[in-house]
């Protein structure tokens, strides 16, 4: 009797995981590449330790080839009953707009835009409070008293890490000058090295000697062009300290790997909550990156600065400035 | 005596041709570890195996056959038009403007004079280079691929300035609902009959009539016969009385509008936005239809819908395979090779084996050559 109630049991979960099974959930790469050491990767990387940690399980995942082609994919995903459908990036906003209601039984997930329908979960960062902390080490680490920022596309949500860097930087040293850049006005500014790795030789003729790139793709030559000129550089995203050690101050890490991970588990477990969902320095969405690679370069008057303030920040003592709040920066003129 | 019976030409060879380049990808295939008989069948049942598949190959079709015609006509005139695209970019800036201007009250009201607007625009874009063309000598695949990247730069400046929509993405607000077009699932809908979701919409039907008066415009008048007899010898049209500033200004206008008329399609019919990249490359693909398709209007209609057919499948394959997306564009690319640029490679093997087919009966016993 009981072997036979065991054995129902497991007929019973083993059912229940082939009916979860079905609804596999779906993640959009977006333009820039899987690989762009970066946002896209860390979704990615995301993705690939929720299949670890649940063994055999699986999604499905594609590229999008072009800006035309966001409609299609995000339709084919909810078409092949995948759920929840994760897309990231705010360029999805509009088109998700419109796909979101024709699928009311699928859930779909944005990161870094906030989509107002019933079954949209929006996850949006709070990439001024991380950029603040880098933002003072910056400022601490420069010799030369000027730090410099390389943004991708112009848009008030890179605006908002150069605005955090900015009064980050002038908290440390109110007399640092902070010289800011963008790639470009389109998207194909997420994935240009080559003008990244320009600009900021650029930059550091003018006196930089601590960049921060908030660029996806084209931060890969950020990161080259000051390591080639022997001066320091921030990463973004995903942790970008391995990619130059000497010559990586830190990484303003945005946790899309957890997102993309909580949004998979949540859903797999049928619990995923629509709405707006804020990842902070609270939450560690954000932070800054400590490893092996910049241990030597990061003092201890660095990292107490920066745990005061992000305790500050935490606790709602200190408030940093939002640039999407107002379209505005007080630490910065574009 | 043509050295190829008519059926050859038009079938036989682009069917040897689609079968060499399916080998060669399925060698590519088998190559990074995949199955290319499965490969196949996923391709063919995503691009004609339910009415989902059909949609988004015959509205990829749509695209193919209006850039298709373009580079068709221009052939007809022996020029060459490879600014399919950014007549194609500048139509959908048209249509854009057309959509965006005016509160329409209906479709059937916004679809002409989004035509004309996608069809002037393009035109536009082609009068340029024509003029260079007729008037100076300067090379029109020279300037019309010029042409293509300050129309891209263009729409870019546009899409950040003055037509940005409120919010951070690069594209225009969305055009109103009087001018949306009804889709194949709206139309068969309507008559009982269940269709997909896909974008295929009424502008098919502007395809189809554009294939039909291009064929008129081409063999029915006066014009046609100027613009192939200036193609076949512009010297000897000369000589007739045709004038070579004024077909080559004709035929480019024509060809650029039929490009940009791609737009009533992709940005009307799908989108309806402007975004960027909102082509797809159809101006580039055109060049293989027509290619393929002989240049005439029928065979441009075919062979759009096999490359139709091979973007919707091959969009179906990186979706069902670990294939990576960048294999897809070579198997695209492997065809266009096989029926646009190696196309002697199996014309000339065939001539001689028909000519030698037709002799054997006039002199028996002679060996082949």
């Amino acid at each position: 009797m009981t072997t036979m109630k065991t054995l129902l049991g497991a007929v019973a979960a083993s059912a229940l995981a082939a009916g979860a099974a079905m609804a596999e959930p779906g993640l959009i790469i977006d333009l820039g590449g899987k690989f762009d050491k970066s946002f896209n990767e860390s979704a990615y990387n995301g993705a690939q330790r929720w299949v670890e940690d649940n063994d055999g399980a699986d999604y499905l995942e594609t590229e999008l080839a072009s800006e035309a082609q966001r409609e299609q994919t995000m339709r084919r995903m909810a078409d092949r009953g995948a759920n929840p459908v994760v897309v990231l990036g705010f360029a999805n906003g509009s088109t998700l707009e419109q796909v979101a209601p024709d699928y009311p039984e699928t859930n779909f997930v944005i990161v870094d835009m906030v989509v107002d329908q019933p079954n949209v979960q929006s996850i949006v960062f709070a990439e001024h409070q991380g950029s603040y902390l880098v933002g003072m080490m910056a400022a601490m680490a420069s010799e030369t008293g000027t730090v410099s920022f390389v943004g991708g596309m112009d848009v008030p949500l890179i605006r908002k890490f150069a605005c955090g860097y900015a009064q980050g930087a002038k908290a440390a040293n109110p007399d640092v000058e902070v010289i800011a850049n963008m790639t470009g006005t389109t998207p194909a500014a997420w994935n240009d090295p080559v003008k990244g790795g320009e600009l900021t030789r650029s930059q550091i003729s003018q006196g930089s000697d601590v960049v921060f790139a908030a660029a996806g793709g084209t931060g890969v030559g950020v990161l080259q062009a000051a390591a080639d000129e022997g001066e320091l550089a921030i990463g973004v995203d995903s942790n970008q300290n391995y990619l130059h050690p000497g010559n990586m101050l830190t990484s303003m890490v945005k946790r899309v790997d957890n997102a993309v991970y909580d949004a998979f588990t949540a859903a797999a477990e049928g619990e995923l909550q629509t709405g707006i969902v804020v990842k902070d320095l609270s939450n560690d969405g954000v932070g800054v990156a400590m490893d092996e690679f910049n241990e030597d370069l990061v003092t201890e008057e660095m990292m107490a600065a920066v745990e005061e303030a992000r305790a500050a920040i935490v606790s709602g003592e200190l408030e940093v400035h939002d640039y999407t709040s107002d379209d505005s920066c007080p630490a910065l003129t574009f | 005596m043509d050295k190829l019976p008519k059926w050859a030409d038009v079938a036989l060879i682009p069917l040897i041709n689609l079968i060499l380049a399916l080998i060669v990808s399925g060698l590519v295939v088998a190559l990074i570890g995949q199955d290319p008989f499965e490969a196949l069948a996923i391709m063919v049942n995503g691009a004609v195996g339910s009415t989902y598949g059909w949609g988004y190959t015959l509205f990829y079709a749509t695209n193919f056959i209006f850039t298709g015609l373009a580079v068709a006509i221009a052939f007809h005139a022996r020029l060459f038009n490879i600014g399919g695209e950014g007549q194609a970019q500048l139509g959908s800036l048209g249509v854009a403007l057309v959509c965006l201007m005016v509160p329409w009250p209906h479709w059937l009201i916004a679809l002409p004079v989004a035509i004309l607007g996608g069809g002037l625009f393009g035109a536009a874009w082609a009068a340029i280079p024509a003029y260079l063309q007729a008037t100076r000598g300067s090379h029109i695949v020279i300037t019309t691929i010029m042409f293509n990247f300050i129309a891209s730069a263009l729409l870019v400046y546009l899409l950040v300035s003055a037509l940005k929509a409120p919010g951070m993405a690069p594209e225009s607000a969305r055009f109103v609902e009087g001018s949306h077009l009804p889709t194949a699932r709206e139309v068969l809908g309507a008559i009982g009959i269940d269709f997909a979701r896909t974008p295929m919409n009424v502008s098919f039907i502007v395809a189809l009539l554009a294939c039909w008066g291009l064929w008129l415009l081409l063999w029915r008048t006066r014009l046609g016969y100027e613009i192939r007899a200036f193609g076949h010898s512009d010297k000897a049209a000369v000589y007739a009385g045709i004038n070579p500033v004024r077909i080559t200004m004709i035929t480019m206008l024509i060809s650029g509008a039929l490009a940009g008329l791609m737009a009533i399609n992709a940005v009307m019919g799908e989108q309806e936005r402007l975004l960027q990249d909102n082509v797809l490359g159809a101006g580039f693909v055109g060049i293989a239809v027509a290619l393929m398709g002989r240049s005439h209007p029928v065979g441009v209609f075919i062979a759009a819908v096999l490359f139709g057919a091979l973007y919707q499948g091959g969009a179906e394959l990186e979706f069902e395979t670990s294939i990576p997306r960048e294999m897809i564009v070579v198997i695209q690319a492997l065809v266009i090779l096989f029926t646009g640029a190696l196309d002697g490679m199996v014309r000339s093997p065939l001539e001689k084996a028909f000519l030698r087919f037709r002799r054997q009966p006039d002199k028996p016993g002679v060996p082949a050559e």
